[in-house]
């Protein structure tokens, strides 16, 4: 539906949104974001990509099977994280009790929360593409 | 390894990771999706069994997520109400699952049976965790789940009319929610804290300024928007009777009631209840109001001619019980508005379930279509007219105990007139019920050709009928609740 | 009620003035889709008077530099929470969206006044 100027624009940029989306999930423990704030800019990228090319050919690069997996995948991921800390001996989420060698205690904290975090953004990413694809999809 | 200790988080994670994993689970087989669901709740059921027996063992369980120490850190507090509460939401999910299954496989399209379950899981985990919680932004983030969830729930029946109920539904519970987080961003504004029993030692300096007065307003009102009390039950009419028959159970007999354990939270931990009856005089208020509720909701009850939308107006009055034995503020009176909780959550259940297997047998809904109906499916009729009794109050149902408990708590605290209403509410709660008992009973037959006994499977006639008998056993045998009530009275009062 | 009162609250001020505003938009516009940016705006107004309980005059930003003296950080748990709070708006906006376009293909307007009465 749009010209030819944005679509290749908007291609272009695709690639360059999802880097930075992936810097602000990254940098989770030392900038503002973490992991939902960059998940929401990937699937912005995503959801342009729908608008400017179309939701067909957008839907191609996320299919709807692997969306859902990415959801339930990182929602699990997520329980399981405080699962292990429960087998580990502390309580739930207490990031701090889990044995991994050569890092001390609030250095395993400190990890641990990026992990975390780097598992919502799987889950946002997909969720939030998810969505838009539904509510932009083609009704008969 | 796993003790007792790490319970309190287990009953809400093993739902909510059910919900996880459902959606893939549909994705790769279908029908493996109500398998998980039943364990899932099974497994919680037991969980709640073991907390039940452990709080009443060794008192208050509290549990520090994330190995942070109270105020800084998320606390789970399970003290005797939330452990019935816990045991009241498990019992009745697990029937409502093992329900759904015949009757989800009749009446939704099968595209939409993961949806159903998933969503059903995050109900059932989001009202866990909204008990178990002793935090106050932890408990609003759990009401936002089950919320959006039951929304979801209300639209999935897939017909015309209850889009718009979701809808409305969806407004004012929306609204609802964000005047409890200003509520409970006004209090942490004063006090710097957000645990439930920190917050009630430091908001004591400042009792009887507005700001104070201000929150506990709007925790008040957004509240009771989730809990339909009175003025602003409209979108439960609707909501109740639209939806399909175990999200109804699910939506009258726990959803609303969850809304009601906000209420006391506020009202008696948050707040004291020196404050709330005297500082600031808002349980009189709401006993007026549940009063109202009591008269109102009946009145509209005996008007209604569908049979859903008639017990969808009685969930009205019944939660008017409820509010008003917590609003008394006495020992006896909140005895009886949580007792009844756990009553009316058995016979309301039973009730829906029974519409259920009426509307998944014939189809009919209006009541003077159902004639002839006592012949035809007898074990339905009778528990409906069992569970009919229980809601009545007649002895020896588990209904007539917390009406009793209701009444003594009315006269004790001074104000007769409730006693009257609530005997009131009683004789029309009686004339709405005898009304559909007498066309199921002695309603003359309009299809004479089939004469049979002619039931619904298995898989729903039993929890319609573990249900009923739960009615009158927890009626006889009353001190088994009232062993885990009682205790959680006098905590709450702080007696 | 002189001007230091309006201008020392001036956040305050500003989140009543949107919560009104909201609550009206969601109670008296009868368009379906205007009714759900004035719950929006009423959950963005709460969420405003939120996060501006954190901030404190002269405050750095709540992450510790090693080797870097700071007198006063600014309250990080207000961000934490407005998080929260965002999430749950996005959630409800994207289901009643969706629930607006099933209602608008089953009854083909989406004017409060003709839908209530069917």
């Amino acid at each position: 539906m749009t010209t030819v100027i944005i679509q290749t624009i908007s291609r272009i940029m695709v690639p360059f949104i999802q880097l930075f989306g992936l810097y602000i999930i990254m940098h989770d423990l030392v900038s503002p974001g973490g992991g939902f704030q960059g998940g929401v800019i990937i699937s912005a990228s995503m959801i342009l990509l729908a608008l400017t090319v179309g939701m067909s050919a957008a839907g191609k690069r996320a299919p709807h099977a692997s969306r859902l997996m990415l959801i339930s995948s990182g929602a699990v991921l997520f329980a399981m994280a405080g699962v292990i800390c429960i087998l580990a001996g502390g309580n739930f989420l207490e990031y701090s009790a889990v044995p991994i060698p050569m890092m001390s205690a609030s250095e395993i904290a400190g990890q641990l929360v990026l992990a975390v975090g780097i598992f919502i953004g799987l889950h946002n990413m997909a969720a939030f593409t998810t969505i838009v694809f539904h509510l932009g999809e083609e009704r008969e | 390894m796993m003790t007792v200790g790490h319970f309190p988080i287990l009953v809400v994670m093993v739902p909510l990771m059910a919900a996880y994993l459902m959606p893939v689970l549909g994705l790769w087989r279908r029908r493996l999706c109500y398998p998980l669901a039943t364990v899932s709740i099974f497994i919680s059921f037991c969980i709640s069994l073991v907390l039940v027996r452990s709080v009443m063992a060794s008192g208050t369980i509290s549990y520090h997520l994330g190995g942070w120490m109270p105020p800084w850190g998320i606390e789970l507090v399970v003290d005797y109400l939330s452990a019935f509460m816990c045991i009241t939401i498990t019992f009745i999910s697990l029937l409502t699952v093992v329900y759904s299954e015949n009757y989800i496989n009749k009446e939704l399209p099968t595209g939409k049976t993961t949806l159903y379950y998933t969503l059903l899981m995050l109900v059932i985990g989001g009202m866990l965790g909204v008990v178990v919680t002793g935090d106050l932004f932890n408990l609003f983030v759990f009401t936002e789940v089950f919320s959006i969830a039951a929304y979801a729930l209300v639209a999935i029946a897939g017909k015309r009319e209850a889009f718009i109920a979701s809808f409305r539904y969806l407004l004012m519970g929306a609204i609802g929610t964000s005047l409890v987080l200003l509520g409970i961003s006004y209090l942490y504004a004063i006090t710097g804290t957000l645990n439930m029993v920190d917050l009630s030692v430091r908001l004591q300096p400042w009792y009887g300024s507005s700001i104070v007065s201000a929150a506990l307003a709007f925790l008040i009102v957004g509240f009771s928007i989730k809990t339909a009390l009175f003025p602003l039950h409209t979108w439960l009419p609707d909501a109740h009777s639209i939806a399909l028959s175990p999200i109804s159970v699910m939506l009258s007999a726990l959803v609303i009631k969850v809304g009601a354990y906000a209420i006391i939270r506020t009202l008696f931990t948050v707040f004291q209840p020196g404050f709330i009856t005297e500082v600031v005089p808002v349980a009189p208020v709401l006993t007026w109001l549940a009063a109202a509720a009591i008269l109102i909701g009946s009145l509209f009850a005996i008007s209604q001619t569908d049979l859903k939308r008639m017990l969808a107006y009685s969930s009205v009055a019944h939660i008017g019980y409820v509010v008003l034995g917590i609003a008394l503020a006495t020992e006896m009176g909140m005895t009886g508005g949580i007792l009844h909780i756990f009553n009316h959550a058995m016979a309301k259940g039973c009730l829906f379930l029974c519409a259920g297997a009426i509307i998944y047998k014939t189809g009919l809904r209006n009541i003077s279509d159902l004639t002839g109906l006592g012949v035809r499916m007898p074990i339905t009729a009778a528990a409906f007219a069992l569970s009919a009794l229980s809601m009545m109050g007649i002895p020896p149902t588990a209904g007539f105990f917390s009406k009793w408990f209701l009444c003594m708590g009315a006269i004790e605290a001074g104000g007769w007139i409730f006693a009257i209403v609530i005997l009131l509410g009683s004789l029309l709660t009686a004339v709405y019920y005898f009304r559909v008992l007498y066309v199921i009973y002695f309603g003359e037959h309009k299809h004479v050709e089939q004469v049979g006994t002619d039931e619904v499977p298995p898989g729903m006639l039993v929890p319609i009928a573990i249900l009923a008998l739960g009615c009158i056993l927890f009626g006889i045998f009353v001190g088994i609740p009232l062993s885990v009530v009682e205790p959680a009275v006098r905590v709450l009062l702080g007696i | 009620m002189n001007i230091d009162f309006i201008l020392v609250n001036f956040n305050y001020w500003i989140c009543v003035i949107l919560l009104l505003i909201g609550l009206f938009t969601t109670i008296a516009k009868e368009n379906l889709i205007k009714k759900i940016m004035g719950l929006n705006i009423l959950s963005t107004s709460v969420l405003l008077f939120l996060v501006s309980l954190g901030d404190i005059e002269g405050g750095a930003a709540p992450i510790i530099v090693p080797g870097v003296e700071v007198d006063i950080y600014v309250n990080p748990l207000p961000a934490t929470l407005v998080l929260t709070g965002i999430v749950v708006s996005v959630a409800l906006t994207g289901f009643a969206l969706a629930l607006i376009i099933k209602i608008y293909e089953e009854y083909g307007t989406l004017d409060a006044e003709k839908l209530i009465k069917g």
